[in-house]
């Protein structure tokens, strides 16, 4: 059976909305225990930075330039610049770099 | 009243122009990658509207690429946005407890790493008008950068895709540099992040789990295990 695209786009649609908006809606009161308070304050944090390394060192075409790109975008992130300064020049670094190791 | 949300909402706006024109480079990748798994320019940009989810779409766009079963696609689209899960969960004790329905519905479609980030990063509780003016802003980039990788992406040189696959990333340490500079604790946990993260990646015996699996592993293991060992005592919005 082939699959329908637009009932692929739906499925996604409505799972994704629901792990969204479930806790929102649901979760009314302040949460006071301590212990979950403050797992809820490292997830966040946490699961980007397992999200980033090491995938960025093999986003692009050589690891090196993955490697200096995460240091760049964390030097610059560190110096609170915008997030489009951050992600530009993050992106410069590699098109740079590989200009010359690729 | 209304003044004061003519302001908030200004103000997400001036924070959302920057998520905006990072989307606008990010989706543009992953246009690319819609068209590669056969996708319209219109199907593409209609999944990101709906979704607003980097990986989530990315997982879903390489499914319908295999045309993979329908409930396959629904477990792995939960597994790689089960983050927000637990964003939304921070979300809701950010929010004063009166916030309406409509008010949580709407947010909850948005609850993005990077509307997230900024709505987190706000003093006091939570205003919905401010995250609606970040919205208002990072929704189109998202859809468009989309939408035109499709139209352009095999235009493009593989060296200027290569280069723009890392702003995803860039994205996140805007989010995570800053919180780890303030508090030593998430610069800790940043870095036993990174090395778990990357012996996960390494070590044979993991080879099998998927990549989504592998996030809610580790994120719910250092989490819970700095919970313990370093509970955070007063509210964060204070």
């Amino acid at each position: 059976m082939k699959h329908n695209v637009y009932v692929y786009i739906i499925i996604m649609a409505i799972t994704t909305y629901l792990i969204r908006v479930l806790p929102l809606t649901l979760i009314r009161k302040e949460i006071t225990n301590t212990t979950i308070r403050s797992f809820l304050y490292y997830v966040p944090y946490v699961t980007l930075a397992v999200m980033t390394f090491p995938a960025i060192l093999e986003a692009t075409q050589t690891p090196v330039a993955g490697g200096a790109a995460l240091v760049t975008a964390m030097g610059l992130a560190w110096k609170k610049k915008s997030l489009f300064q951050v992600a530009v020049c993050s992106c410069i670094v590699v098109f740079v770099l590989e200009l010359f190791l690729v | 009243m209304r003044e004061t949300n003519r302001i908030l909402f200004r103000t997400g706006v001036r924070d959302g122009i920057p998520i905006g024109l990072g989307y606008f480079a990010v989706s543009f990748t992953l246009g690319i990658a819609a068209k590669n798994a056969g996708m319209t320019a219109f199907q593409a940009a209609l999944t990101s509207a709906l979704i607003n989810a980097s990986a989530g779409e990315f997982v879903g766009f390489t499914l319908i690429a295999a045309q993979a079963g329908y409930l396959e696609v629904m477990i792995m689209e939960a597994v790689a946005n089960a983050r927000y899960l637990l964003m939304s969960c921070s979300l809701t004790q950010k929010l004063a407890p009166s916030t309406g329905l409509m008010h949580r519905m709407l947010m909850g479609f948005y609850v993005t790493d990077e509307i997230f980030g900024v709505s987190i990063a706000r003093p006091g509780e939570l205003e919905p008008v401010y995250v609606y003016g970040v919205i208002s802003m990072a929704a189109p980039g998202w859809t468009l950068g989309t939408f035109l990788g499709v139209l352009m992406g095999n235009i493009l040189p593989l060296r200027l895709i290569s280069a723009l696959s890392v702003a995803l990333y860039g994205m996140f340490t805007v989010v995570f540099v800053p919180a780890a500079k303030e508090n030593r604790v998430v610069a800790c946990l940043i870095g036993i992040s990174f090395a778990a993260s990357f012996f996960f990646h390494r070590l044979p015996l993991f080879q099998e789990i998927s990549s989504g699996i592998k996030i809610i592993i580790l994120t719910v293991i250092i989490s819970l295990a700095a919970a313990w060992l370093f509970p955070v005592e007063e509210k964060q919005d204070s």
